[in-house]
């Protein structure tokens, strides 16, 4: 690009030397936050994949031990409950947020009510997840006791505004004139954005919210007045308390003993390597969808 | 907007036609409604959801706020026995680990984002932005536990070097204090730079794409170089969303739990400016004291998210005004 920008001034070296020591610079950024990805992510590798297949099935299989101290496996419980909790939550949070994104998009457009939401939608995806935790303590656990689906509506709070985001985005990129071909057929809105618009955008709707079923699997923070702390098995989100990978994380890195510690990068282990697989499957979505295009 | 005006134009139809038109639309009038008012319903639900909390948060703050007054904000002497809750210190924990890893996320990611707009080939710029999302992905409590079993004991060789170093240096010297800890408000400051950073890149990249094609062109054409081009076209035109994007990542920083949790020492009381030295932040408090707190005291871990929540919306208010505003401006409305 710089040789169609002939060089007109004395201090020309100067120039080019300034120009290529700040690239330079940006290029070192990139470099240094390579780092502590490398260095975190090794390290989960290296000192959590040993454990769990040091420990395989029984890590995927037996409960956590009841004396936190012992050696030994397992995940289990985290497991189920990681998937239970976090599907329960989409199961929420997906449906209504694509509806809040359509609604924005297609309904609602620049009135002065869908401009609040969109404005608040934004604001609300920096909610701490901490005080959406204790919001659902506040009105759900205080009367329900703990439960996995305490845990599923808190994950599901900070599901929504991400799902509205992400999804108007999409709905964005539909043309409009496959909209007016549909009505010219006769076709009422809302069926034409559920037989046109929202299949058209599916693709990036659905990788978008991959990307937060994985955000919302590693939260811990609203778990914790929530969800109580099992140690065995349960596959009922609605009742009884339940158990995470993040959970079992958080309680284990506060540990001095080898036993807990290992689980702990076990589990760590387990819990980035389902985050990454969401990840990779809405990337895989996208590109797919971009190659039709 | 054409297609409001098309949609209204189907109603009409009537006569002979109408089962034409019925097997047309597959769906009739009421299912229509019925779609459009949950989709009103859903769009409201955020306004509900914020508002619940609002609510919620404010009448269970009420107990500890109405017992230690505006005390509760301003002393730092935090004791439960004593039933004396002062947050102060949590305040300034939350605020000062926040500037910490702004300070260090900020040059970074700035960085990043205009390397990847700007300077890197196009085959490049894929890869990188991947590489940036990876650390997006990572879960926070995955970040604190490698910061408190890898992290904070490795780095205290580095610490102490830092400490005895800059002791006696007018700014260096206080920040780089004496005592230096593993678990810190540096530690904590690092880990939420990380953590911060994809959120800035990403937020930047798509406010720095939106310099027209033409002034950055503008400048190449007076002979500008590259870096003269970032500096002259590409940065006067993004210095507000820029700002947005900045605050964003303030905001997150202040509301970021559990990495905080493990690593920031959890001190009682500890106002100093000695980044080496361990301290608390509010939410940090509060997962810490939740399981064994009395009724006051959960109205009192409750009152601090309260504040916690007001202190990040308001961040988030600001910046989300901002990024809009440059947003609009730069596709040319008002």
């Amino acid at each position: 690009m710089n040789a169609i920008a002939p060089d007109l001034t004395a201090k020309g070296g100067w120039r080019t030397a300034k120009n290529h020591l700040m690239e330079l610079l940006m290029f070192l950024a990139f470099l240094l936050i390579l780092v502590p990805l490398v260095f975190v992510l090794g390290t989960v590798v290296t000192k959590g994949a040993g454990i769990v297949f040091r420990d395989f099935p029984a890590w995927f299989t037996t409960t956590v031990p009841i004396v936190s101290r012992r050696k030994g496996p397992g995940m289990g419980p985290a497991i189920v409950g990681t998937i239970v909790i976090t599907a329960f939550a989409s199961v929420l949070a997906i449906p209504l947020g694509i509806l809040g994104a359509v609604y924005l998009h297609e309904y609602g457009k620049q009135s002065r009510l869908a401009r609040t939401v969109r404005f608040l939608s934004n604001v609300m995806t920096g909610v701490p997840s901490i005080v959406m935790g204790l919001f659902i303590y506040v009105v759900f656990t205080l009367r329900f006791g703990l439960s996995g689906l305490g845990g599923s509506l808190a994950l599901a709070c900070l599901m929504l505004p991400v799902v509205i985001r992400s999804t108007e985005e999409m709905l964005r990129l539909v043309p409009d004139h496959l909209r007016e071909a549909s009505y010219a057929l006769g076709t009422r809105k809302g069926r034409t954005v559920l037989t046109v618009v929202l299949p058209t955008a599916l693709p990036g709707v659905v990788s978008g919210s991959l990307l937060a079923v994985a955000r919302a699997a590693g939260e811990t923070a609203p778990l914790l007045f929530t969800i109580g702390a099992a140690k065995t098995f349960n596959w009922n989100v609605f009742s009884g308390p339940n158990t995470t990978l993040s959970y079992q994380i958080f309680g284990n890195a506060g540990a001095t003993l080898p036993g807990p510690i290992e689980r702990g990068w076990g589990a760590a282990f387990t819990l980035v390597a389902i985050a990454f697989i969401f990840t990779v499957l809405a990337r895989v979505i996208t590109k797919a969808y971009q190659r039709r295009r | 907007m054409a297609a409001t005006t098309n949609s209204n134009s189907t109603t009409p139809l009537g006569g002979p036609d109408d089962d034409l038109a019925q097997q047309l639309e597959g769906s009739s009038a009421p299912a229509d409604a019925s779609f459009r008012a949950l989709a009103h319903v859903a769009g409201v639900l955020v306004l509900l959801v914020l508002g619940l909390i609002t609510y919620t948060m404010a009448s269970r703050s009420t107990d500890a706020l109405r017992h230690m007054g505006l005390d509760f904000f301003f002393t730092k002497r935090w004791s439960p026995p004593d039933q004396l809750y002062g947050i102060l210190s949590y305040i300034f924990g939350t605020v000062y680990t926040a500037v910490i890893a702004l300070t260090l996320a900020v040059p970074v990611s700035l960085g990043i984002a205009l390397f990847i707009t700007q300077v890197a080939p196009r085959w490049l710029r894929g890869a990188m932005t991947y590489v940036i999302d990876l650390l997006a992905v990572v879960p926070s409590v995955v970040f604190g536990l490698w910061g408190v079993l890898v992290l904070s004991k490795h780095i205290t060789g580095l610490y102490g070097w830092l400490s005895r170093t800059f002791h006696g240096w007018p700014v260096l010297g206080t920040i780089f204090g004496p005592n230096p800890q593993g678990k810190s408000f540096l530690t904590a400051g690092i880990i939420l730079a990380v953590m911060i950073t994809p959120i800035i890149v990403s937020l930047s990249r798509e406010v720095i794409e939106t310099t027209p094609q033409f002034e950055k062109e503008a400048a190449l054409a007076l002979g500008a170089t590259r870096w003269e081009m970032i500096r002259g076209s590409v940065l006067p035109h993004s210095k507000g969303g820029l700002v947005g994007a900045v605050m964003l990542g303030l905001g997150r920083a202040m509301g970021e739990t559990i990495a905080v949790a493990l690593v920031i020492g959890s001190a009682t009381g500890s106002i100093t400016l000695n980044a080496l030295a361990p301290g608390n932040s509010m939410p940090a408090v509060i997962t810490a004291e939740w399981g064994e707190a009395d009724a006051l005291k959960k109205s009192a871990l409750i009152a601090m998210a309260m504040t916690l929540f007001v202190m990040t919306i308001v961040v988030n208010i600001a910046a989300t005004t901002i990024v809009n505003r440059s947003m609009r401006k730069s596709r040319g409305e008002r």
